[in-house]
């Protein structure tokens, strides 16, 4: 192939790429030095935004926040997702029904989601506290998304409901793949269930548990949607994670060159991510190893 | 048949705690289907486990009839044009990558495979400020273009992996018989990844019909709103009429749904294009 057919050939993927997300996320660096409020001209701030970044207590608290989600999500996610994929991988009749039924959630956009958590389940007068009280357990009621202590808590967990179905897909495929005369071998050897688990399917799930942890974790990154449905970052500042506050911050407060700032840390955060993770896990060489699908 | 790891039917707890998270998973979409069957008093005084009392489509005739079909087809022309778009340009750019071992391709590749490392919602402002000034902001035809360049990448990534996979004597006869660019990509590439367009068509066409975050910076008008957004609005609007919102939300995932009854193995093989195995 000539190079000329070659640079047609990536000319409008490039461009698109190109025009609107590289220069994107160029211009929100040179955007994280102005003052800017949208519609009055820009005024050249130096440094301001981000000495303001670096000092200034909500980005701190986001910030931390964001780490918060994602570590919770990681345990949460990760042995629910693993332990339902195995046993989803079991091919017996009940099984298969079982499955169509886990995946259900799936089938829901995040807004969609946000909306069955935050009006139906766990509104004051929702679905989990009538629950608690016709079983008896009314003192067990809350106002899960409007108390301060509780609501992260509540966003985690509706974020957990919303992509274990995911993860146990990835656990799924990952587990009908390993060689069943390992399995064998065990039996004859004597091995018990759990020994079987720990010794064969935990090991040979290691790429799996590799791709589903490198995709919670720079996931986190990216909840925006459930969140900004169900607290719209509260109450207070609560729930507020990075991305809300870089939109909060840009398009509620009207202070573009700081959510600019804002979006240049969140893009260093995940880009850093990556190459740790990649480094750490050689999840680049597990790529290649596992072409196609 | 014994199963990886896991125990038989015979064995009680497996079994026991996969009902568990039956509830867990199903219980809120139950209870979201037959609390829009409920008028809102009967919302607040219902049964949390049976659909008791007067049931009543009111629900999804108001929703109807406040106009979710103008939402569905602007999101429908927007998820149509983006997947279009991505697809296309995705595979040409894939074989071009597949086909060339040059250094610059390689670069632009890597460039591509940069997108997957940073999160869109980082691009945000500048895409907002792009997409004023080119006079697309509060159109349909705005919010296509943001969704295609973060389309490209992933997309890209499975082609190329699947195209790399096709044998170089298949080319090379094709070549001898005189095909060009055209017909190679027509006649070879596209029929042998099959598989591949149809996981990244399944794949892009859930990612911008469920996309809340760009028409939410770029519309501001009525008239130009897609589902996910006006899902968002309904909340506002309804206010408390949970019942309502709950019709919403149903109406809103039908098309998806109606692709799991008919085509479960390629919609769950999409969801995790790139990922699995």
């Amino acid at each position: 192939m000539r190079w000329i057919v070659a640079a047609l050939l990536l000319a409008p993927a490039a461009a698109f790429f190109a025009a609107f997300a590289l220069v994107p996320m160029i211009m929100a660096g040179v955007l994280s030095l102005y003052d800017w409020d949208g519609v009055s001209p820009a005024e050249y701030a130096g440094l301001g935004n981000w000495t303001e970044a670096f000092t200034d207590p909500v980005t701190a608290r986001a910030l931390l926040l964001t780490v918060q989600v994602m570590g919770l999500s990681w345990l949460i996610q990760t042995p629910i997702s693993l332990l339902l994929g195995v046993y989803l991988a079991g091919r017996q009749r009940h099984r298969a029904v079982l499955g169509v039924l886990y995946f259900l959630p799936l089938l829901f956009s995040a807004v969609a989601v946000g909306l069955i958590w935050s009006s139906a389940i766990l509104a004051p007068s929702g679905a989990l506290n009538t629950a608690l009280s016709s079983v008896g357990l009314s003192g067990l009621g809350r106002t899960w998304l409007g108390d301060t202590s509780l609501a992260v808590y509540a966003v985690i967990a509706v974020i957990a409901w919303q992509f274990i179905p995911f993860h146990t897909l990835l656990y799924q495929a990952g587990a009908r793949q390993v060689p069943q005369v390992l399995y064998e071998a065990a039996r004859i050897d004597g091995a018990g269930t759990l020994q079987q688990f720990f010794r064969i399917t935990l090991p040979q799930l290691k790429y799996t548990i590799i791709t589903s942890t490198v995709l919670i974790l720079t996931g986190s990154l990216t909840y925006f949607d459930v969140v900004f449905v169900m607290t719209g970052g509260g109450p207070g500042y609560a729930t507020r994670i990075l991305p809300l506050h870089m939109y909060l911050s840009a398009f509620k407060e009207t202070d573009f060159g700081y959510g600019s700032a804002i979006a240049v840390i969140l893009a260093t955060v995940g880009l850093t991510l990556s190459i740790v993770l990649l480094r750490v896990t050689g999840f680049s060489r597990m790529r290649s190893q596992q072409e196609g699908f | 048949m014994t199963t990886p790891g896991f125990g038989r039917l015979t064995r009680p707890l497996p079994l026991v705690a996969g009902l568990m998270w039956l509830v867990v998973a199903v219980y809120p979409i139950y209870y979201m289907v037959i609390s829009s069957f409920r008028t809102p008093a009967e919302f607040l005084s219902g049964s949390p486990w049976l659909p008791t009392g007067d049931l009543t489509m009111e629900n999804y005739r108001s929703v109807i009839e406040g106009g979710i079909g103008l939402f569905f087809l602007n999101s429908l022309f927007v998820t149509v044009s983006s997947v279009a778009l991505i697809t296309l340009v995705s595979l040409l750019a894939a074989y071009a990558i597949s086909r060339v071992a040059s250094r610059t391709v390689l670069f632009v590749f890597n460039v591509f495979l940069l997108g997957l490392a940073i999160p869109y919602q980082a691009a945000i402002i500048p895409i907002y400020v792009i997409i004023n000034r080119t006079g697309l902001y509060d159109t349909l035809f705005g919010m296509i273009p943001p969704q295609v360049a973060f389309g490209i990448p992933i997309t890209v990534l499975i082609l190329v992996n699947f195209i790399r996979d096709i044998p170089n004597d298949l080319y090379d006869s094709m070549v001898m018989d005189g095909a060009g660019h055209f017909r190679l990509l027509r006649s070879l590439v596209v029929p042998l990844s099959r598989p591949a367009l149809v996981a990244v068509v399944m794949y892009n066409s859930l990612q911008v019909w469920n996309n809340f975050l760009f028409p939410l910076i770029l519309t501001q008008s009525q008239n130009v709103r897609t589902v996910p957004l006006a899902l968002r609005e309904f909340q506002g609007q309804y206010g408390i009429n949970v019942p309502g919102i709950m019709a919403a939300v149903i109406l809103s995932a039908l098309p998806i749904i109606f692709l799991y009854i008919v085509a479960r193995r390629q919609l769950l093989g999409g969801l995790t294009a790139g990922f699995g195995k």
